[in-house]
């Protein structure tokens, strides 16, 4: 048994530099692959609502009428299993973590609207 | 005769992460009783496997701890696999491996922290927490999570190590072993630290059968309970060359060296298992649902053996899914260690069983 046993690290850490970073001021790097936020490209979404069937926290509204695609960030779980299942590949992860917010509001993101059908030929 | 004072310890006290209260029944300065009462954070997850499908409720099943939720998930799925007759694939089988000792190596060093202090050790509590550091952005880089890793699935994993994460685990492993290297003196060789700890809450080998108990404190006891030693997963740990740690000594101090000691052998571990990492799929499909039936499933979680069951009834959803929790098993021990101690022992006795609340409530 001694004394003063952790002494060194504690005088390695005085004069080290801090091991945390300034978060505002210094952005974090996120690694490649890392769960963030679920982003539609709407443009190729075609509403199937697979993604919708597969959140397991109810995070995600497809309408297919008004043709939306709506997300609720602060219930997502980023488990991956939307952009897994999704057919068109129109989701994805983006690697930074959802911004805070003053209410938990819905992300709504509407496609364009279908083409109007052809007129049948006589 | 004197009078019995009764102290109040918890919910809400500086060494206790998670709620739990005792009362803490006094004569003088010695507990002569201490009376638990749990139920302040219990959130229901065991009866949303009726509402989530059998391969959604991983997720939840991993939210019941935020510190061995590789382990849960895991345990979960084992379960279901059982029920099924799933059988994983190798390379699996080793990926669930690596990142559930790296999770024992998280859990061992954030406890290591909170024990430094709670004997008042700040610069060591700093320090550990600074190692889990490191363990944690392995974990992100890796997984793709740092607490919450959702890569356990029913039927295998969902995300492989390729070369380049294999070197960036190996290196990291070799740092995180060095910088280890200079908290153990501090724990194991500072007469401060061993006047807290040595002689404390001894817990005799028998004492420790009796109650049950499991897990480090178990092994703290000299008494051998770990079911990685089982031959279930087809022996991934026992290819793996582990051998238990074990203590005799049943006190404080031997609580603690016997996490200390589990630390160095979940890297080598961790390293054989990269090392011999076999080749092939990381998953197979689950064809149908889980059939009308019921199993067990046992895992090893850094706290001690945890049992789950699973209760299937032919449909997308599970009927019952229950956990019994390490922490359940090793509070009516605790409660023997403290007859007879003193209050100012209370702390630390608490948290050398390393007490999970959350995961107890679910």
């Amino acid at each position: 048994m001694s004394y003063l046993t952790f002494a060194k690290e504690m005088l390695k850490n005085l004069f080290s530099s801090p091991a945390t970073t300034q978060y505002p001021l210094q952005p974090k790097e996120f690694a490649k692959g890392v769960r963030g936020k679920v982003l539609n490209d709407i443009d190729n979404c075609i509403f199937c609502g697979m993604c919708q069937r597969n959140c397991p926290a109810d995070a995600i509204v497809v309408d297919r009428t008004k043709r939306t695609w709506t997300i609720n960030p602060f219930s997502c779980v980023q488990c991956q299993l939307c952009v897994d299942n999704c057919p068109k590949k129109c989701l994805h992860m983006e690697e930074h973590y959802t911004e805070p917010a003053l209410e938990k509001a819905d992300v709504v993101m509407e496609g364009k609207p279908l083409p109007p059908p052809a007129e049948p030929k006589a | 005769m004197p009078k019995n004072t009764v102290i109040p310890f918890g919910p809400q006290h500086p060494v206790l992460p998670e709620p739990i209260h005792l009362d803490l029944e006094l004569q003088d300065e010695k507990v002569v009783r201490a009376i638990p009462s749990i139920g302040y954070v219990h959130r229901g997850l065991e009866k949303l496997v009726e509402k989530r499908d059998f391969q959604q409720y991983v997720f939840v099943a991993e939210r019941v701890c935020g510190i061995c939720s590789f382990g849960h998930g895991w345990g979960y799925s084992k379960a279901v696999e059982k029920l099924m007759n799933i059988e994983v694939p190798k390379r699996a089988l080793y990926l669930r491996t690596i990142w559930h000792e790296l999770s024992r190596i998280h859990s061992h060093l954030l406890w290591l922290g909170l024990a430094a202090d709670a004997m008042g050790f700040e610069s060591l509590f700093m320090q550990s927490w600074h190692l889990r550091e490191i363990v944690l952005d392995l974990f992100e880089q890796t997984t793709g999570g740092r607490v919450i890793f959702s890569v356990c699935k029913v039927g295998g994993v969902r995300r492989d190590l390729d070369a380049e994460q294999v070197k960036l685990f190996k290196k990291n492993l070799k740092m995180l072993r060095q910088e280890l290297d200079s908290i153990v003196p501090a724990f194991l060789n500072d007469s401060t630290v061993a006047s807290r700890l040595k002689d404390v809450g001894v817990l005799s080998e028998a004492e420790a059968h009796a109650f049950g108990c499991v897990g480090p404190v178990a092994r703290a006891s000299g008494l051998l309970e770990d079911y990685r030693l089982s031959q279930e997963d087809a022996g991934v740990y026992l290819e793996l060359g582990f051998k238990p740690v074990l203590e005799k000594s049943g006190d404080c101090y031997a609580r603690v060296a016997v996490r200390l000691k589990e630390l160095f052998q979940s890297l080598d571990i961790i390293e054989r298992a990269l090392d011999n990492l076999p080749e092939g799929e990381i998953f197979v499909r689950p064809m149908g649902f889980p059939s009308a039936g019921e199993c067990f499933a046992r895992m090893e979680q850094p706290r001690g053996e945890a049992i789950y069951y699973v209760k299937g009834n032919g449909t997308k959803n599970l009927e019952r899914f229950k956990l019994r929790t390490p922490t359940n098993a090793n509070i009516p021990a605790l409660l023997h260690m403290l007859q007879g101690c003193d209050l100012a022992d209370v702390p630390n006795l608490v948290l050398t069983i390393d007490p999970c609340i959350s995961c107890t409530e679910r």
